[in-house]
């Protein structure tokens, strides 16, 4: 069955979707990412959707609900690379993805997981 | 209105949801619709291609390119033979859903077109209308 | 209509020495010359006489007549770029009338002929001049909407204020399609340059009403989508007012009182800056000595 590929770099793990997802595509995603999260011990994940020209409400949930898992096991979701036209969409579809982070691209998502990483391992050195 | 082309659709898979998101795409391409405008239509084709496929049982879209007093638009018409709603107004709520979605569907798909109709009966499937102008 | 194929085609150069004359004294002619003008009669005329012949009784919708009609468009398209008015238009095919109706009267057998062959060949001309006419509008009506475009695009200038900072300074009244075409200059933007961070300026926004407000937290929902944050500015007292009684929320907004103040905030947001950070608060401190 056709998946969605996810890289590991260093202590992150890249899914880079590239394909216009069907739905059982999406949740396979959610699924996959969760065990490698798990797997790998990664601290964060970039999920680079750049190349996607559509979010309707199903990959909208499916981008929510990555996060909020990835929450859950204590790891940080950056979604890089939402083009404009589907950002406006989504807005007025009336998802507004509370609670999850974004960057313009990979290497500005790089820099936020990093500065989030940086803060917890102070936060640990040194607890208020 | 004059009709200048028309093409149905199937909708029995997901796979088939994909194919119409492609067609409704090329032909707002055709027109030349603005990215904005194309991304709009081809979100909302998407998530009335899946209600028709999950609460209608699956169905068909016809897809035709419209003409009215020099503006150009295209008209997508969802028909499905399903079990139908009985309160369209509760299902155009956003966040009313009697499956597993959002229910950000139809409340959806109305605000990304420009006109937007439903026909809807228990008993009697569910035939969801909209256009959208260049 | 016989008479008029055969005015066409026997005293053609005769006729177009005649309209010619009433055409260059009757409109302005907007710098183009009489030659032009002469010339673009002659293909008309000879247009219309290569339609007649095929089918003598051809109206202006009629197949044969395809080719007049595209030429008439193409005269019309150049002129409404040259700057030509409607009667202008009108007169270019009405003033065919007087040399053509003169000819007619000479030729025609009787009055019961010369009624109808003037009867004919005035449907043809008024035909001929309402497409004209039309084609004109047409092109007007282009060339209004392209200058619209081009004026809403001149009046969301996009200023990059600093690496990864842009500005969208706001002036006017807004309404909602023009809003919507500043947000998605902005949006575009945003991604071309990596901008980080966005201001939005309206100061110079004398009213807010519910849909535009909407439209501006539309677009801070949806930058933030592509990773970028907003920051509204120069927020008029009587727009914060209106805000408030319209019950829009900002509470996910950040806003700064004035442009300066969203500028220095967004230079401590994008931590890239601190050096430029650092001379912005050494500059305002001083400033504040004077």
């Amino acid at each position: 069955m056709e998946r969605i590929p996810i890289l590991r770099m260093g202590s992150y793990l890249l899914v880079t979707v590239q394909v216009d997802m069907h739905d059982q595509l999406a949740q396979q995603l959610q699924e996959d990412l969760a065990v490698k999260i798990v797997q790998t011990g990664a601290r964060g994940v970039l999920l680079d959707i750049s190349a996607l020209e559509l979010v309707d409400s199903f990959i909208g949930r499916m981008i929510g609900n990555i996060a909020a898992t990835a929450r859950v096991l204590d790891v940080a979701t950056v979604v890089v690379g939402m083009r404009p036209a589907v950002a406006i969409t989504l807005v007025e579809l009336g998802m507004s993805l509370p609670g999850v982070q974004t960057a313009l691209n990979v290497e500005l998502g790089m820099e936020l997981l990093r500065d989030r990483l940086e803060e917890t391992v102070f936060n640990d050195h040194f607890p208020e | 209105m004059t009709i200048s082309r028309s093409e149905s659709l199937p909708i029995r898979s997901s796979g088939d949801v994909v194919v119409i998101r492609q067609r409704v795409r090329s032909a707002a391409e055709d027109v030349r619709f603005s990215i904005v405008g194309l991304t709009k239509l081809v979100t909302a084709a998407s998530e009335l291609a899946r209600n028709t496929l999950v609460y209608g049982g699956g169905g068909n879209m016809l897809l035709e390119e419209v003409h009215e007093s020099g503006r150009t638009g295209l008209r997508l018409t969802f028909a499905d033979n399903g079990p139908g709603i009985a309160d369209i107004a509760l299902a155009l709520k956003d966040g009313y859903t009697t499956g597993q979605g959002l229910g950000l569907g139809l409340g959806g798909a109305r605000r990304l077109s420009d006109e937007f109709h439903i026909d809807s009966a228990p008993g009697k499937g569910t035939t969801v209308c909209i256009t959208r102008w260049k | 209509m016989s008479l008029l194929v055969e005015i066409l085609t026997k005293q053609q150069a005769d006729l177009l020495s005649d309209w010619n004359r009433d055409l260059v004294n009757q409109t302005r002619t907007n710098g183009l010359s009489e030659k032009e003008i002469a010339n673009q009669s002659k293909m008309l005329l000879e247009y219309l006489r290569d339609a007649l012949q095929q089918d003598g009784n051809a109206m202006v919708d009629a197949p044969a007549m395809s080719r007049v009609r595209q030429f008439l468009v193409d005269v019309a398209d150049a002129r409404a770029r040259q700057g030509f008015t409607p009667s202008e238009i009108a007169a270019l095919t009405f003033s065919l009338k007087r040399p053509v109706f003169l000819r007619l009267e000479k030729l025609a057998n009787g009055a019961d002929q010369l009624s109808a062959e003037i009867w004919a060949a005035t449907e043809l001309i008024d035909g001929l001049g309402l497409h004209t006419l039309n084609a004109f509008l047409r092109s007007r009506e282009e060339l209004i909407k392209r200058q619209e475009q081009d004026m809403l695009e001149l009046s969301t200038p996009v200023v990059q204020l600093w690496k990864g900072i842009l500005a969208l300074p706001l002036i006017g009244t807004l309404d909602s399609a023009r809003t919507q075409v500043v947000m998605e200059t902005l949006l575009q933007k945003i991604v071309e340059t990596e901008s980080r961070v966005a201001i939005i300026d309206i100061t110079g926004v004398p009213t807010v009403d519910t849909l535009v407000a909407q439209h501006l937290l539309k677009t801070v929902t949806a930058a933030r989508l592509m990773g970028a944050d907003c920051i509204i500015s120069g927020i008029r007292p009587q727009i914060a007012q209106t805000i408030v009684h319209l019950g829009i929320e900002l509470t996910d907004v950040t806003t700064r009182a004035t442009l300066a103040g969203a500028f220095q905030l967004a230079l401590q947001r994008t931590k890239l800056n601190a050096a430029a950070l650092h001379e912005f608060e050494r500059a305002k401190s001083g400033a504040k000595e004077f």
